[in-house]
């Protein structure tokens, strides 16, 4: 069971706080500080393409946001109801030498950059789409708060 | 917390130069005021930006795509579009994606507005 669901209207405002409620929890669940940026900007990034995905597609469904403490993992699912959303990026792209720096960076352009931020910043992350929508799922290792003898 | 911009012009040895300096948090949300403002000073001349990331808490991909756009149009100008930072959290999101190989980035608004390279 999620330990925290999040939905949002698809609105470019909300995105923050989506982060920061993401931030929270993964601090609660004993992710590690250092890493609380990286948290806090991939389910940003992921939720700021789920909002454009939802926008450009004149869905008026929420987005998604699921949180979930595991043992020893936390682990973060947004989810977009835009059917075959991960197609185009199923296999996520990897570190890239940058768009062309003369290129106007257009919609798609900046969705690939999310997804590039992302997949810098995550070792475990995961892009699935299907039939009801796309789900971007990316976890962090967590350290328990006290130390059992 | 919501983004701060605000401007001022100083002359350095290879012309005068635009400072933007930028605060708060460039995301999907606040990008778009950022994208103006850049738009705005190319608009009415000004071809030559500093911009200034000190006070900036969080960058997402749309603030660099809004960056990349800046470029653009000075470039069009012949101009330049610099930044300065010194935040690690920041400069990795210019790292990841490869944007350093793109942007001067400086430690100081003083040494992008004297560099002439």
């Amino acid at each position: 069971m999620a330990t925290v669901e999040l939905r949002f209207s698809a609105q470019p405002e909300h995105v923050r706080t989506a982060r920061l409620v993401a931030a929270a929890v993964a601090r609660r669940a004993g992710v590690d500080e250092a890493v609380l940026d990286e948290v806090r900007l991939a389910v940003g990034e992921a939720c700021s393409r789920a909002v454009g995905l939802h926008r450009s597609h004149g869905i008026d469904a929420p987005v998604r946001v699921v949180l979930t403490e595991e043992e020893k993992l936390f682990s973060i699912e947004v989810g977009d109801e835009v059917p075959g959303s991960g197609v185009g990026a199923s296999a996520v792209p990897g570190v890239r030498g940058g768009p062309a720096p003369d290129d106007e960076l257009d919609d798609g352009a900046e969705d690939e950059m999310g997804l590039a931020v992302i997949s810098g910043l995550v070792d475990d992350v995961e892009v699935t789409s299907g039939e009801s929508g796309g789900v971007i799922r990316m976890s962090w290792p967590t350290t328990p708060a006290t130390v059992l003898p | 917390m919501d983004l701060s911009l605000s401007t001022r012009n100083v002359s350095g040895p290879g012309g005068d130069r635009t400072v933007v300096e930028v605060g708060g948090e460039i995301d999907v949300y606040t990008a778009p005021k950022l994208r103006e403002q850049l738009v705005e000073l190319v608009n009415d001349g000004s071809y030559h930006l500093v911009v200034d990331m000190e006070g900036v808490d969080f960058l997402d991909s749309t603030g660099l795509g809004v960056l990349v756009g800046g470029l653009k149009r000075v470039r069009a100008h012949e101009g330049s579009l610099r930044l300065v930072c010194n935040q690690e959290r920041i400069l990795k999101i210019f790292r990841i994606t490869g944007l350093t190989k793109v942007f001067p980035i400086h430690g100081s608004v003083d040494e992008a507005v004297n560099a002439t390279d």
